[in-house]
């Protein structure tokens, strides 16, 4: 079975030693997705792995037959971002932006993972209704560094897209 | 990375025939696996993706208790309604653990049998007889800030380095396992990994071939739940000291004191002396002590993580006031 990246199949790679990364990167050209430490320690490379994020340095391609992944250029364009996106802009979510198709694919899931119900580490409670705090975004959001450290406006960035849509 | 074959796997009997053969091993999400395929560090010929199999369920038992598939993926069950109702403990060691989206692919049995973050055994470059038996101990007289205190060999101080298990030993989880001829077995997850002693390289007591297919969690038990971990930041990092507890009172009394640890050995650390001190005494700061002094006998350090010792006592002596609602 073909891969599908952004409603577009794909042949997986033959060799089996290439990770999810360097598929969207190096064969389908979709460098929107970026490397940073190619060991699950940054969390440059999140994509959404049938709308779950995952760290796509960490995952063999030619695992994910069949599944369907979102890269940052199935979230938005420049012409036509999504909320959150737009959001990252007016909150200066960013300085280099190297980290920031992470940061935005990650917390286009964690939107989902929080409508959900899904407790973290974070929340006092792992049951019942979780609030967007300051606290529980960066928490949800630890798994995306930044070397620049633009954490405050990220979380305001979140923040305001979650308040919009509530 | 080294060359190697990848096979799927479409039945249990397949795949542990396939893991039988030649240098084989299975993946799951790959989160470990394929992070130490490319410091070389893994050399399998053969990769067997487990993927497909059906065993990626969770269920509860006519018994009352829970069935993990090893393919459940940490998220699955840190947010499956009965875990967070009737085992709380093993929703907050996962949810402690790594990031949303490393537990969004690490697998029940991946995690399980991940491997220790000991930087000489990462490093292919340094001695270490876990990854190449017989090179000696890089950490013994190195760098060991994260090395175990409790349960060493001369041959080896690593650590195991998961959350999730350590709930599991606390909870008395039963660890499934398959073979290539059709040869089942459970294991209570208390004897899963192993100590260092002469064969430092063998983590736990899985052969080659044999693959774990679930993760069985006895009846809820009443009593309050807590993990607490102790790490260098305050999310996206491994313990240095963690310490999951189940605590029942009556009557002012202990009756209930199931506790495990992390980061202290080369297996999620269980002690049955400890509950057998706590259980019928009414809590207090110098039965607290006595339970970190059967816990801390034997502990010994290596200089770098010396203060891992005086960390378990506090973070023992923390939990059991937290649990109790005694003031320290
Ligand atoms: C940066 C980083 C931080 C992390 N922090 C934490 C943390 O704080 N706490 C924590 O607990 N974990 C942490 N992890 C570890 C992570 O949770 C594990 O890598 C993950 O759980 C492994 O699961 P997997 O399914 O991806 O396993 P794989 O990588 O696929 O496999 C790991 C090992 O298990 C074997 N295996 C897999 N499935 C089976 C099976 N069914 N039967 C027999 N053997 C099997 C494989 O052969 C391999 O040896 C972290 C990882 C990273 C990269
Ligand atoms: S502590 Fe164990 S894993 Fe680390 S270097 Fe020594 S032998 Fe290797
Ligand atoms: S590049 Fe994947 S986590 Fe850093
Ligand atoms: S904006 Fe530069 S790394 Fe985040």
């Amino acid at each position: 079975m073909p891969i599908t990246v952004n409603d577009r199949t794909h042949d997986l790679p033959d060799d089996p030693r290439v990770s999810l990364l360097d598929f969207l990167r190096g064969h389908l050209g979709l460098t929107g997705t970026k490397k940073g430490c190619d060991h699950g320690q940054c969390g440059a490379c999140t994509v959404l792995v049938n709308g779950m994020r995952i760290n796509s340095c960490l995952s063999l391609a030619a695992l994910h037959d069949g599944d369907a992944v979102t890269t940052i250029e199935g979230i938005g364009t420049p012409e036509d971002p999504s909320a959150l996106q737009q959001a990252f802009v007016e909150h200066d979510g960013f300085q280099c932006g190297y980290c920031t198709p992470g940061q935005i694919c990650s917390a286009t899931a964690m939107m989902d993972e929080i409508a959900n119900g899904w407790p973290s580490d974070a929340s006092a409670e792992l049951t019942g209704e979780i609030k967007p705090t300051p606290e529980e975004i960066r928490e949800r959001m630890s798994g995306n560094l930044c070397r620049c450290g633009a954490y405050s406006n990220i979380v305001q960035a979140i923040l305001a897209t979650q308040e919009a849509q509530s | 990375m080294k060359p190697f074959d990848l096979q799927r796997a479409d039945s249990l009997t397949h795949a542990s025939q396939l893991c039988s053969e030649r240098n084989a091993k299975p993946i799951g999400g790959g989160a470990n696996l394929v992070d130490l395929l490319k410091l070389e560090v893994e050399r399998p010929d053969r990769l067997v993706d487990i993927n497909r199999l059906p065993i990626a369920g969770i269920e509860r038992m006519d018994d009352g208790g829970l069935r993990i598939g090893a393919l459940a993926s940490n998220t699955a069950v840190a947010v499956d309604d009965d875990v967070r109702s009737q085992w709380p403990v093993l929703s907050r060691a996962i949810l402690a653990g790594a990031t949303q989206q490393l537990r969004n692919r690490a697998t029940t049995g991946g995690n399980l049998c991940q491997r220790t973050r000991c930087y000489y055994f990462t490093n292919i470059d340094q001695p270490c007889n876990k990854r190449a038996p017989g090179s000696g101990c890089g950490a013994i007289d190195g760098v060991a800030r994260l090395h175990a205190v409790l349960g060493t060999s001369d041959q080896c101080i690593a650590t195991y380095p998961g959350d999730m298990a350590v709930a599991l030993s606390a909870l008395d989880a039963q660890v499934e396992i398959a073979s290539a001829n059709d040869r089942h077995r459970t294991v209570p997850v208390r004897e899963f990994h192993r100590l260092p002693g002469d064969t430092p390289w063998k983590d736990n007591v899985l052969e080659q071939g044999e693959v774990i297919t679930a993760v069985t969690l006895p009846k809820p038990v009443s009593g309050r739940q807590i993990y607490r971990k102790v790490r260098e930041r305050s999310s996206y990092a491994f313990a240095l000291v963690s310490v999951a507890a189940i605590i029942d009172m009556a009557d002012g009394l202990i009756t209930r004191a199931d506790l495990a640890f992390g980061g202290l050995a080369h297996k999620p650390w269980h002690d049955p002396r400890i509950a057998e001190a706590l259980i019928g005494k009414s809590p207090h700061e110098a039965l607290f002590d006595k339970a970190a002094d059967i816990l801390l006998e034997d502990a010994q350090g290596y200089g770098e993580n010396d203060f891992k010792i005086p960390l378990a006592l506090r973070t023992l002596k923390a939990v059991l006031a937290e649990a109790t609602g005694v003031q320290l």
